[in-house]
């Protein structure tokens, strides 16, 4: 069929057009050559033995790290009583509250950031770190709420009913039944906004201050042609964690839903 | 059991009702007293209300208006987790996450008894549940049957004063829910725990109950024994719910000592004894009831009978062990089922012929 070949070769095109430049990051953070270009020269791993010495990177590593546990740990809190609520109760105007915590999703990340520092500003917060978790926070909320809702969706009421009749309080209930049942989802969810709260850039760098996270660092170093292999490095690395998490939670995803009994339907997962 | 209404009572259930939002659920306000000791059925068609008595029963729900007592103490306020009752949920509600001891001895931790304690309780409540062995496997690793056995052994581990069972048979095939009716009931007289049991199925509640609620759209018509469920009737519409019986329309003509008397269609007039008139039956327009078997074709002339017609055939259906007839009797436009047993010897009739149709007092009641 022509028309089978024409997609064929449309969607090979666009394969490589997306991840091939992704690829080339491994291939020349190993390339024995200051300058980011075909042809190869050699193999080395000197690039990575001078990420392991450059002390200002080490300090952006911590920040981004520092950024995305807060980030995790309170979005999936937030999301973790979003769910919930949205799952057990209903009242009135739960739609559009629902619909406005979504919203980040769609909202271009520029106008965020922008808004942002408008408001912390005005409210007298000083660009920090801590600013960024809380953008950070906005943005990656409605993950968390679209995963744990589909955990929380797929728990069975009478099973806390039934913890309940057994003789249990609502207290020990919540971790005898609920959590250990909703736990992948949990976890998913926080290795799901660790990623994206690692990776982005926007808000960061214009809600930092002076203490940059690692993509921000990435872009300062881009200026110096000399620190390109390291920031190739830099970036495949970052690339191999993103790739890991990502998977990690894909699987914690799928057990959450094989919990609960049902089998993955293929609407929860971003993957 | 004791004639004065409170004495043996484990349950009262006192005018109580319960709306959710505007749905009224439960109305009029429901009265029953469910004895100690009892295998007591809630029976009626799906959406009446069944669950949601149980679940307030169970303190799942707590009642809009009126009280529940459970041995004379209220309940309301009184949350799940301490009242005395245990509930098989329709669900069954097993722990995915643990297994089936984890399951069983899910409700025994509060009890701090020491492991080998814990051990041997849950062993013996796998005992009474033919699950002995079964200890260690994954609860989702259970046939649906097994799954209910967990859910009774989970509730009976923790000797609750009452047992609360929704619907717990309606997820099984018909072999063996039938197995399980029997096995059920027999559990119950072993272990004496007053059992509440919920069901749509009226053959199920007949077998397994010393007494039946029956309920439609939120109200308990009526509370029997199945005997007198089944042959004492009040309604109609219990009457119809209960197996079968024929109707005839009736008027009252008067009232003696020995009973009322009314000129039934089909049947003439007769005198129907004063324990098969219902108090609520009122007016001269009533209804008269016969089941099938409560009336008998006179095959030859040395059978007789009190009472008797001849009606024509309009249809046999045989089925082995019983024949069912179609019969028309005079001056009734309804059709009138009989059913006969086959016994040896008796002739299985042919549609078309006519027959000598017989009954007495005691099989018409007159209902509202
Ligand atoms: N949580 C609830 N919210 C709203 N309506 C309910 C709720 N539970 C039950 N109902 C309504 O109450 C009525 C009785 O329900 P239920 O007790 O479950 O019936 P049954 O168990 O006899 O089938 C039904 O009309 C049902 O829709
Ligand atoms: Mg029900």
């Amino acid at each position: 069929m022509r028309q089978g070949r024409w997609l064929k070769v449309y969607s090979l095109t666009y394969l490589v057009f997306i991840y091939a430049p992704v690829l080339l990051l491994p291939i020349f953070a190993f390339n024995d050559s200051a300058i980011v270009a075909f042809p190869l020269t050699g193999f080395t791993t000197k690039w990575f033995e001078e990420l392991w010495s450059a002390t200002v990177m080490h300090e952006a590593l911590w920040n981004s790290l520092y950024v995305g546990i807060a980030t995790a740990v309170l979005s999936t809190v937030f999301g973790t009583c979003a769910a919930r609520a949205s799952t057990r109760f209903d009242f009135r105007g739960k739609k559009a509250a629902m619909g406005f915590i979504m919203l980040p999703l769609v909202l271009p990340e520029i106008i965020v950031a922008v808004a942002l520092v408008v408001v912390l500003v005005q409210m007298g917060i000083s660009l920090s770190l801590f600013a960024v978790v809380l953008g950070h926070v906005l943005i990656c909320t409605p993950f968390s709420i679209a995963i744990l809702s589909s955990a929380f969706n797929n728990l069975d009421l009478s099973l806390e009913e039934a913890s309940l009749d057994l003789g249990e309080t609502p207290f020990s209930t919540f971790f005898r039944v609920t959590l250990p049942l909703v736990a992948p989802g949990i976890v998913s969810s926080l290795l799901i906004s660790f990623t994206i709260s690692l990776d982005e850039f926007i808000i960061a760098f214009f809600l930092t201050g002076t203490d940059p996270t690692l993509p921000v660092y990435i872009w300062s170093q881009l200026r110096f042609t000399a620190k390109l292999p390291g920031v190739v490095s830099l970036g495949s690395l970052l690339l191999l964690a993103s790739l890991i998490l990502l998977l990690a939670a894909e699987y914690f995803r799928r057990r959450a839903n094989k919990k609960a009994g049902t089998e993955g339907d293929g609407t929860g997962g971003f993957l | 059991m004791s004639s004065t209404p409170s004495a043996g009572t484990i349950i009262d259930i006192e005018r109580v009702e319960k709306r959710f939002g505007q749905v009224a659920a439960l109305k009029k306000g429901i009265d029953a007293r469910i004895r100690e000791g009892e295998f007591f059925s809630l029976l009626g068609p799906s959406g009446c209300g069944k669950t949601t008595l149980l679940r307030m029963i169970a303190g799942l729900d707590d009642p809009t208006v009126g009280e529940i007592r459970i041995d004379g103490k209220p309940m309301n306020g009184v949350p799940a987790n301490h009242r005395p009752t245990n509930m098989v949920f329709q669900s069954y509600a097993i722990f995915p996450h643990l297994n089936v001891f984890e399951n069983v001895s899910y409700g025994l931790r509060k009890q701090r008894l020491v492991k080998a304690e814990v051990e041997r309780r849950v062993a013996e409540a796998l005992a009474m549940v033919s699950l002995s062995g079964y200890e260690k496997r994954a609860s989702h690793a259970m046939s649906g049957g097994q799954r209910q056995r967990i859910a009774l052994a989970r509730a009976l581990v923790l000797r609750p004063r009452v047992l609360l069972l929704d619907e717990p048979l309606s997820a099984l095939d018909k072999q063996l829910r039938e197995q399980m009716q029997i096995e059920l009931r027999h559990l119950q007289r072993e272990v004496g725990i007053t059992f509440v049991l919920v069901t749509h199925d009226q053959s199920e509640a007949l077998t397994m109950s010393d007494r039946i609620a029956v309920m439609f759209e939120g109200n308990i018509a009526q509370l029997d024994s199945p005997e007198m469920l089944y042959r004492r009737p009040i309604s109609k519409r219990v009457a119809s719910f209960i197996g079968v019986m024929n109707f005839f329309p009736a008027s009252v003509t008067g009232e003696s000592a020995k009973g009322v008397e009314a000129e039934i269609a089909g049947l003439g007039p007769m005198t129907v004894p004063k324990q098969q008139v219902p108090k609520d039956v009122t007016g001269r327009e009533v209804t008269a009831g016969v089941r099938p078997e409560m009336m008998t074709l006179l095959f030859d002339e040395t059978e007789t009978a009190e009472r008797e017609v001849m009606a024509e055939i309009d249809d046999v259906v045989y089925y082995g062990d019983m024949s069912y007839y179609s019969l028309r009797l005079p001056g009734c436009e309804e059709l009138t089922t009989v059913s006969m047993r086959n016994t040896a010897g008796r002739p299985i009739l042919k549609e078309g012929g006519s027959v000598r149709v017989g009954w007495g007092q005691e099989s018409v009641v007159l209902l509202s």
